[in-house]
């Protein structure tokens, strides 16, 4: 699980014929391959990596679960009836006596005399309506403006609630707090690439570029960052960040934390990258027409392999968001109120619980769905990324 | 050869430096030294804080100098004295609290290498000689969702399982009533049935990762001129695989021991909680909870070193098999 980024993937290894453009069903003339940009055939050989093109569809649907959480979600963050504890998942049912019509059945709660744990029995008898865009918290779209209209809902508000996936032990309602994880665990993955993505090309690309002792030294500083168990160093820098911090502060610190050593792999790759190009005749022509040396490296050297740059660092998303799931479900990443898929697990972690309440997992079935797409996704688009390659 | 081990051996010396700084930096990191922290808690249960014993204890960890003073002060002891400091939550000698659970984390991890190894081989070598079969798209299924699902989700399932269908008792490595049992086969055989969960979690992304290097490698070598030449020349396929292209991507095998061991050793921590194993994981989650940080120190100083030597042997392995290795490392 604590896969290293940037470890060498499955390759698509179809024969490696010429850039077959487009699905059979449309084949793309040769005339237009030949000055087609080269984004175009990027996606050309993208599209007919079927199950990358699938886990690219995934990924952006969870991303946009993300940005909407407030609207998807039926309840707020907060929200929560703790006599609905450990209350099982409901069904939908979508016709009502013949007719279109929305709604769940209520519960019936018995105790336990010795144990005092709730036991529910789903109540035929009861119905509560639910509806669409119905009224609900409030809370703010995109960070821009106030809303309070929900996808799905209880149609009273004020009424019993609604449990699609189950409550947890506080009978918060875990279809929401799913929801509004996703926002936390998929963008803790998006920046913490983005900062390990600037450190991976400073350093890989000045050790590329410049070779001799500041290549000797960085990559010394490279195998070093490899060498070392992540998890314990992880754990010792989380439980270093004083208690008083806020989430957003500790938010921050662990994407930090995480990207401190996932831009190394990063950093060998754009070294590589670096080596290969500099002997290329374009690097050469670019010299000798007296170009200076930043704008040969930004305009000329960096463009040639940007696509391979964004395909690792695709790759690299997916072990951000288990890295940060398996700190929090220990309690040193992430902690509440914030709300994150490893957060969430944190509270399914004995055998008890699953026992009792086996919903309590379902972020875990987020996890994986996440992180699988993603790799399906970054696998699709690092084979296409260079489709001058065969 | 010789001169292959000497110059890896020397290499060795700077990352252990560094890796023992580091570490002794993550000591340093939460606010107060260690002296407060044994008074308040002294205090706390209402005994004498005694001056002399403060000042010796001053003096020993150099406490109140510079960084360097006082890691030199950390260091030295556990170089010659294999002291590697007190830890105040147990009150108790860190060496003294390291032993068992270092000789389970260390078995614990040569069994899943050694399952990884089992496991990856075979699949590994089907997949890339059944390319695009069958069996070769479901092997590589399993290993995406094997990377993809965190093992201590797997740890609660696998523990859930044999609870469920096998009346085991959850965690641990035995069952309660052979606790304090002398070794016996009745004991051995409980606690092999409770090694596989852990062995299983712990394995699962490590063969998923091999396989697809193995497969990746093997493919890669089966593609070349000499494979082509061998066979052109009327070579049995199967003497064709075996002689040369499977032990050149049998390298990863070894080349793959340090950082299979880094993960091993950071996933410890976590599955090891779940399935309530005494290794050293749990110790360092409790130790960084509690700030006692002498004890978290040395236990990432430990497994930052055993990481350095699983590489430090994965490479001897390699240059001993591959002359290749052993002339690069000349040059």
């Amino acid at each position: 699980m604590t896969w290293i980024a940037g470890e060498p993937g499955p390759v698509d290894d179809r024969p490696e014929g010429t850039i077959e453009a487009g699905s059979p069903a449309e084949p793309v003339p040769e005339r237009e391959i030949a000055v087609a940009p080269q984004w175009k055939l990027v996606w050309w050989s993208f599209k007919r990596h079927r199950l990358a093109l699938a886990g690219g569809v995934v990924t952006v649907v969870i991303y946009l679960v993300a940005v909407l959480a407030g609207f998807l979600a039926p309840y707020s963050n907060s929200y929560f009836d703790s006599e609905y504890a450990y209350a099982p998942p409901q069904r939908l049912h979508v016709v009502d006596d013949g007719e279109w019509g929305l709604y769940v059945h209520g519960y019936t709660s018995e105790q336990d005399p010795e144990t005092l744990g709730l036991s529910w029995e789903i109540d035929e008898s009861q119905k509560v309506p639910v509806g669409l865009f119905v009224k609900g918290d409030e809370y703010r779209l995109l960070g821009l403006f106030t809303w309070d209209r929900h996808l799905i809902g209880p149609k009273d508000a004020a009424g019993p609630p609604m449990y699609l996936l189950g409550a947890d032990a506080l009978g918060h309602d875990m279809l929401s707090r799913i929801i509004h994880g996703t926002a936390v665990s998929m963008s803790i993955g998006l920046v913490g690439v983005v900062l390990s993505f600037l450190l991976g090309i400073t350093l890989g690309g000045m050790s590329g570029y410049f070779g001799g002792w500041i290549d000797n030294v960085i990559q010394r500083v490279i195998e070093f960052v490899v060498s070392i168990p992540t998890i314990p160093l992880w754990m010792g820098l989380m439980a270093a960040i004083p208690q008083h911090w806020g989430p957003l502060q500790r938010y921050f610190a662990l994407t930090v934390i995480l990207s401190l050593i996932s831009w190394a792999a990063l950093g060998r790759e754009v070294r590589g990258k670096f080596f290969a190009v500099r002997g290329e005749e374009f690097v050469m022509a670019a010299t000798v027409d007296g170009v200076s040396r930043p704008r040969i490296i930004f305009r000329h050297v960096l463009p040639s392999f940007t696509s391979h740059i964004v395909a690792n660092m695709s790759l690299a998303i997916p072990a951000m968001i288990l890295a940060e799931t398996a700190l929090s479900f220990i309690g040193l990443g992430l902690q509440s109120p914030t709300v994150s898929w490893g957060v969430l697990l944190e509270e399914a972690q004995s055998i008890r619980v699953i026992e009792t309440a086996p919903w309590m997992m379902l972020p875990g079935l987020a996890v994986i769905v996440a992180v699988l797409s993603l790799n399906f996704f970054g696998d699709g688009l690092r084979d296409a990324a260079d489709p001058y390659k065969h | 050869m010789l001169g292959y081990i000497a110059r890896r051996v020397l290499v060795m010396i700077p990352t252990l430096f560094v890796i023992s700084v580091l570490s002794f930096a993550i000591i340093q990191l939460p606010p107060g030294d260690y002296l407060t922290t044994v008074v308040a808690q002294l205090e706390v249960e209402g005994g004498e804080v005694d001056s002399a014993q403060l000042a010796a204890l001053r003096e020993r960890y150099g406490l109140g100098e510079s960084f360097f003073v006082q890691y030199y002060a950390w260091i030295s002891n556990i170089v010659f004295h294999l002291d590697f400091g007190h830890s105040f939550e147990w009150n108790r000698p860190v060496s003294g609290l390291l032993g068992d659970r270092l000789a389970l984390t260390v078995a614990l991890s040569i069994c899943t290498i050694l399952f990884i190894w089992l496991v990856a081989f075979p699949i590994g070598v089907y997949s890339a000689l059944r390319q695009r079969s069958i069996g070769d798209y479901a092997f590589t299924m399993i290993g995406f969702i094997g990377l993809a699902v965190p093992n201590f989700m797997i740890a609660l399932v696998l523990m859930w399982v044999g609870l469920r269908y096998f009346g085991q008792s959850p965690g641990g490595i035995v069952s309660p009533e052979y606790a304090g049992a002398a070794w016996n086969l009745g004991k051995l055989l409980d606690v092999l049935g409770h090694l596989w969960v852990p062995v299983v979690v712990w394995g699962t992304a490590g063969t998923a990762g091999l396989i697809r290097i193995l497969r990746n490698n093997l493919l890669d070598e089966l593609r070349k001129p000499y494979v082509v030449a061998a066979r052109a020349r009327g070579l049995p396929e199967r003497r064709l695989t075996v002689k040369y292209p499977l032990r050149v991507a049998l390298n990863p095998f070894f080349s793959t021991i340090g950082w299979i061991l880094a993960s091993l050793i950071g996933a410890d921590a976590i599955v090891s909680r779940v399935l309530n194993l005494d290794t050293t994981g749990p110790l360092l989650l409790r130790a960084l909870m509690a700030q006692d940080m002498y004890l978290a120190g040395s236990l990432i100083l430990i497994s930052a070193v055993l990481v350095v030597i699983g590489t430090l042997i994965s490479d001897l392995l390699l240059g001993w098999l591959d002359p290749r290795v052993r002339l690069r490392y000349g040059q």
